[in-house]
């Protein structure tokens, strides 16, 4: 009834614009320019307001979406673009860490961790999580390799307001201190596809421009990766705040350390270690202990390639007991994007300048990849071999 | 009962912080997916203020059937006046929408919505990719819609105001002057 009145109502509209729009509004001009004395002047007038207006408003527009203005910015786009181009588009899938697979489980909390944050995840009991393990990249079906990066996203309490999101890897520092420092990686990362290798020289230069790159990637030479998924220690790296109920702020960087040894990956086999983690998992859960390492002071809190001395004090927080593995699909931790800015009240983040970019360009990856068709993901867990 | 000069100052008030929020609020979400650096800052902003806005256009539908609104001048014909209307629902309707696909939008991806620093507003919407992804093509569109309408919206009271020298703005305005 009011749909058919509206539709009526719109289409008189449409008719009686279309049929006598000139012939009205000239009449209609006739008669305004007697009653309101229309000058020249106020014409002009009238025009130059709107002109100016329309000029700073859809400037203003044009400006925050970066259509005008300066380019040499990154923007997250910049970083859609340049996965892009490494790797090759593959709808439906992260941008980066694309091959993955999904766990479920628990983390059992002793409560220690209050000392340093009032967060609820640390009072003693159980909390439950979800999580992705993958490999750093943009190619979902690339070939596991020991070398590449091992990432691991966690979610304590999905969905709930008090959530705790984080992406950790297998690594002791990180290799870049900066957006642009990981751009210029990524770029340099480009593996020519004669050869199947990046360009060496283009990795030299990359090492040249960015010191603190080439120091990072030196640290991470004397922690070689471990066996498997099941043994590797995943940190981190970025420093939080962790504030306690006397609302004492700690910085703290945290990591997840095994508490077992990992099932040798078969070799030969495109998917050698996520198999050796579907055939491990099997046989029963795998522990992760949680550690917050506690930082000083002088300690380096928004640079993430600086690793802190080893001696800082650690506080043994809980054990993190992974009891189920799946294979991605809608609804589990496919659709999860593992945001490290998702903090629970007693976390906060520090001045890292990776955090935000990591969340803008993770929302970028999220939206583009939600409107994509999807294939199935390359580790199926149900084909896995016993 | 004869229509007033001007709607009454609370109508004003309202209206004019509306045009505030907003105007800043389209610039801050265009320039937060465009930021590397200070997305996480500007998101929380984003987020607070769509929610103020939320409840003050709630406040204003409200305000809005509580009084007469003040006659239109003889300059705007029935064409426009059929215009006026309904470019005023147009911009109810998207001033209310858009907070509540943004709010639901954030409620799709499993996120908290976390507004004023730690104030956990419920979830509005299942999680659900799909979902999410729906919801955000359409916030961007309706955002986009905003802009063209505004536009629009001002050009015509700057036209009706400094042209055909009607009073249009006096309406709305806090100035003595009609």
């Amino acid at each position: 009834m009011f749909c058919d009145h509206i539709c009526r109502g719109f289409l008189r509209c449409v008719a009686s614009v279309t049929w006598c729009t000139w012939l009205k509004q000239l009449a209609l001009r006739c008669v305004l320019t007697v009653v309101t004395n229309l000058s020249r002047r106020s014409v002009l007038l009238g025009i130059g307001a709107v002109g100016a207006f329309l000029a700073i408003d859809l400037g203003a527009v044009a400006y925050a979406n970066k259509w005008i203005g300066s380019t040499a910015t990154l923007t997250r786009q910049t970083f859609m673009d340049g996965f892009r181009t490494v790797f090759g588009l593959h709808p439906g899938f992260r941008r980066n860490h694309a091959k993955g697979v999904v766990v479920n489980g628990y983390f059992d909390s002793n409560g220690s961790g209050r000392e340093l944050s009032k967060a609820a995840v640390f009072t003693p009991g159980r909390t439950p999580v979800i999580g992705r393990f993958s490999l750093s990249g943009g190619n979902p079906k690339m070939a596991d390799a020991p070398a590449v990066a091992r990432g691991f996203g966690l979610a304590f309490t999905f969905p709930d307001a008090t959530q705790w999101r984080m992406a950790l890897l297998n690594l002791p520092v990180f290799v870049d201190h900066s957006p642009q420092g990981f751009y210029d990686r990524l770029l340099a990362s480009k593996r020519d596809p004669a050869t199947g290798k990046a360009d060496p020289a283009a990795m030299s230069a990359f090492e040249k421009a960015h010191p603190e790159s080439a120091a990072a990637m030196a640290v991470i030479k004397q922690h070689p990766p471990t066996t498997g998924f099941a043994d590797s220690t995943y940190s981190s790296l970025i420093t939080f705040f962790f504030i306690n109920d006397a609302g004492v702020r700690t910085p703290v960087r945290w990591a997840f350390v095994p508490m077992q040894a990992a099932l040798p990956p078969l070799p030969g086999t495109t998917n050698s270690l996520f198999d050796a983690l579907v055939r491990q998992m099997r046989g029963g859960s795998l522990r992760w202990r949680l550690l917050l390492t506690v930082g000083q002071p002088q300690d380096p809190m928004s640079d993430a390639t600086l690793p802190w001395p080893s001696d800082r004090r650690t506080v043994d927080a809980g054990v993190l007991t992974l009891t189920n593995i799946e294979t991605e699909a809608p609804g589990n931790a496919r659709d999860v994007n593992f945001d490290p800015l998702v903090l629970p009240d007693g976390i906060e983040p520090s001045d890292d300048p990776l955090l935000s970019a990591r969340s803008a360009v993770y929302a970028a990856s999220y939206r583009a990849r939600t409107g994509e068709l999807k294939s199935p993901s390359a580790v199926q867990v149900d084909e896995v071999a016993p | 009962m004869t229509a007033p000069a001007r709607y009454p100052l609370r109508t004003r008030i309202l209206h004019w912080l509306t045009a505030i929020l907003v105007f800043s609020m389209l610039l801050i979400g265009f320039a937060m997916v465009n930021s590397i650096g200070s997305y996480a800052s500007l998101r929380a902003v984003h987020m607070t203020l769509g929610i103020v806005i939320l409840v003050i256009v709630v406040l204003r539908a409200a305000n809005r059937l509580t009084h007469r609104v003040p006659k239109l001048p003889d300059t705007v014909g029935w064409v426009e006046h059929k215009l006026v209307v309904g470019s005023e629902l147009a911009l109810y309707t998207l001033l209310l929408a858009q907070p509540l696909v943004g709010w639901a939008m954030v409620s799709a991806t499993g996120k908290p919505v976390d507004v004023f620093g730690s104030l956990h507003l419920p979830r509005i919407a299942p999680f659900s990719a799909d979902l999410y992804f729906i919801l955000r093509q359409t916030h961007s569109l309706l955002a986009y819609a905003l802009v063209v309408i505004i536009a629009a919206h001002v050009s015509a009271v700057l036209l009706h105001t400094l042209t055909l020298r009607d009073g249009m703005l006096s309406r709305m305005a806090f100035a003595r002057k009609g």
